[in-house]
């Protein structure tokens, strides 16, 4: 029933910069009137044009991945938008602060640790954790609480099958996932804006379910720090912040665990996260997004869009109380 | 009292407040406005609005603690300049964020208070720019001054927007907030330190 999506669009379907710039050309009727007197002005973000410099292609490729029918077959954002455009509240908060402040972020060596109630408890190095799974191409729609959405070439292990390798035991009823605790690396951690270690986590059929995987990779290539490397979790019918980055524990336990921004702010941030354009934020209401690079908003879909494989995992739940 | 200094200082200065305005416009022109436009844009004449608008209460204290009465005379192109900023801020909102959609501009302003609190600091703003001119002072006498003592819940109200809207760092809406504290205490410290004097 499902149909895999033709594997040449992928690439190619990357919007040239030059190109998706003479989009907005509303912004530029705008503007035009003063350029005049700015053309001798210097741009004022040196450090987001550095950064949008690199890649894809500085990265090392992943080789040998598989594509899947779960990818959509949408146009991908660009990938200088998705690596200078980050939530990544260790490296700073503002949007590029990651991309700058990660630069020199070290994930070799990488320890990984499953923890918990498992039958096989184990610390790996990151090269020997991810060496027995195949690798998967998993173009998914990516929604942010703060209501932009992009559209993203991920590669990385369907999660299910490291659940079934470690053999959770029956009182494994969630997963947590915890971030790297690095302060010296991680000049953010220096405040605290946020409780540390970034936690998140799952209930296990929703981390079992075919579309959650943990990305190594993006557009072809091993993640940029900016954006989790080593190794971050993405859940693609959930908010984005759900998925933890530059992951070094992943614990089985028995009751839900509490997640950093539920700590930060219970009201507006509850332990499912699931992209629902019927329930506000707070601060945003969600009936609304913008895809980076494009102008005009778009409707927001139940579950990001992934309502037929995700729905049932929320049957009979009130999704206004369990948000 | 058209001494050169002041007037020169003045339009100096001038310039230079607009010159982030013809930054954001060459950046728009040449797309360097981040992945995220809009939001960019719309934090940016956020920040600006409430730097001018700290700027037009650093002046009374200025003139007060140097003697230097000229200065007064950048307040009114100050508080201009903020609301131009302000006004860019509420425009790109009402088009480029909620594409004219009035009732959800309605809903916003209802259900969020910092969006509450960011149109009604807009308002007080509007009602001090348009009754900036000579001819409205002349007109509203004293009430002109009891009219324009509301910039000090403008600028708290712009403050609280700022504090409410971010996520988690509250780091730069606190300095404003420091900023703000020591410009208003100032004023309460000089009200208290004149009634005291005049009752000795």
């Amino acid at each position: 029933m499902l149909i895999g999506k033709p594997a040449d669009i992928r690439y190619s379907e990357i919007t040239p910069r030059a190109t998706y710039l003479r989009r907005r050309e509303f912004l530029q009727a705008a503007s035009v009137a003063a350029v005049g007197t700015a053309a001798a002005l210097v741009p004022s973000l040196p450090a987001v044009a550095e950064a949008q410099v690199q890649g894809p292609g500085v990265l090392p490729k992943l080789p040998n991945v598989k594509t899947s029918a779960l990818s959509t077959t949408e146009k991908q954002s660009a990938y200088a938008d998705f690596s200078t455009y980050n939530n990544f509240y260790e490296f700073g908060t503002d949007k590029a602060s990651p991309a700058i402040n990660a630069k020199r972020f070290r994930t070799r060596p990488w320890k990984i640790a499953i923890e918990g109630h498992v039958a096989k408890p184990a610390a790996f190095d990151f090269d020997e954790f991810v060496k027995p799974y195949a690798l998967e191409e998993r173009i998914y729609r990516h929604r942010c609480v703060e209501t932009w959405a992009a559209v993203v070439p991920w590669i990385g292990i369907p999660m299910a099958d490291i659940v079934k390798r470690v053999e959770p035991t029956s009182k494994a009823k969630f997963i947590e996932f915890v971030t790297l605790f690095d302060p010296a690396q991680m000049p953010g951690q220096r405040d605290e804006i946020l409780q540390w270690p970034y936690i998140e986590g799952l209930r296990l059929d929703e981390a079992m379910n075919p579309l959650t995987i943990l990305a190594v990779g993006m557009y072809g290539e091993v993640l940029p720090n900016q954006d989790g490397a080593p190794i971050r979790l993405v859940v693609p019918w959930k908010y984005g912040f759900k998925g933890g980055k530059s992951l070094v524990k992943i614990r089985f336990v028995e009751s839900m665990p509490r997640s950093t921004w539920m700590i930060k702010e219970p009201p507006a941030y509850g332990f499912y996260a699931n992209v629902n354009p019927m329930v506000d934020h707070p601060r945003w209401s969600q009936t609304r997004e913008r895809r980076l690079g494009e102008f005009l908003p778009r409707r927001t879909t139940m579950f990001n869009g992934y309502a037929d494989q995700v729905a049932k995992l929320y049957a009979g739940m009130d999704l206004r109380r369990n948000y | 009292m058209n001494t050169p200094p002041i007037g020169i200082l003045r339009r100096a200065l001038l310039a230079a407040a607009l010159v982030p305005a013809v930054m954001l416009a060459y950046d728009a022109y040449a797309g360097n406005l981040t992945a995220n436009p809009v939001e960019y844009l719309e934090n940016e004449t956020g920040d600006w609005a409430i730097i001018f608008l700290i700027a037009s209460l650093a002046i009374t204290p200025i003139r007060r603690l140097t003697g230097w009465n000229e200065v007064i005379r950048l307040r009114k192109m100050f508080g201009l300049v903020a609301y131009f900023y302000a006004a860019v801020h509420v425009v790109i909102w009402f088009t480029l964020v909620s594409f004219f959609d009035v009732a959800t501009m309605a809903e916003d302003i209802v259900k969020r208070p910092f969006i509450t609190v960011g149109m009604g600091t807009f308002l007080i703003l509007t009602a001090l720019a348009v009754t900036s001119t000579t001819g409205a002072i002349r007109r509203l006498g004293r009430r002109w001054q009891q009219l324009h003592r509301a910039v000090y819940v403008a600028a708290i109200g712009a403050v609280v927007h700022f504090w409410w809207l971010v996520k988690a760092d509250i780091t730069r809406p606190r300095q404003w907030a420091v900023v703000l504290t020591l410009l208003l205490g100032f004023r309460l410290w000089w009200m208290w330190r004149a009634r005291t004097l005049s009752r000795s």
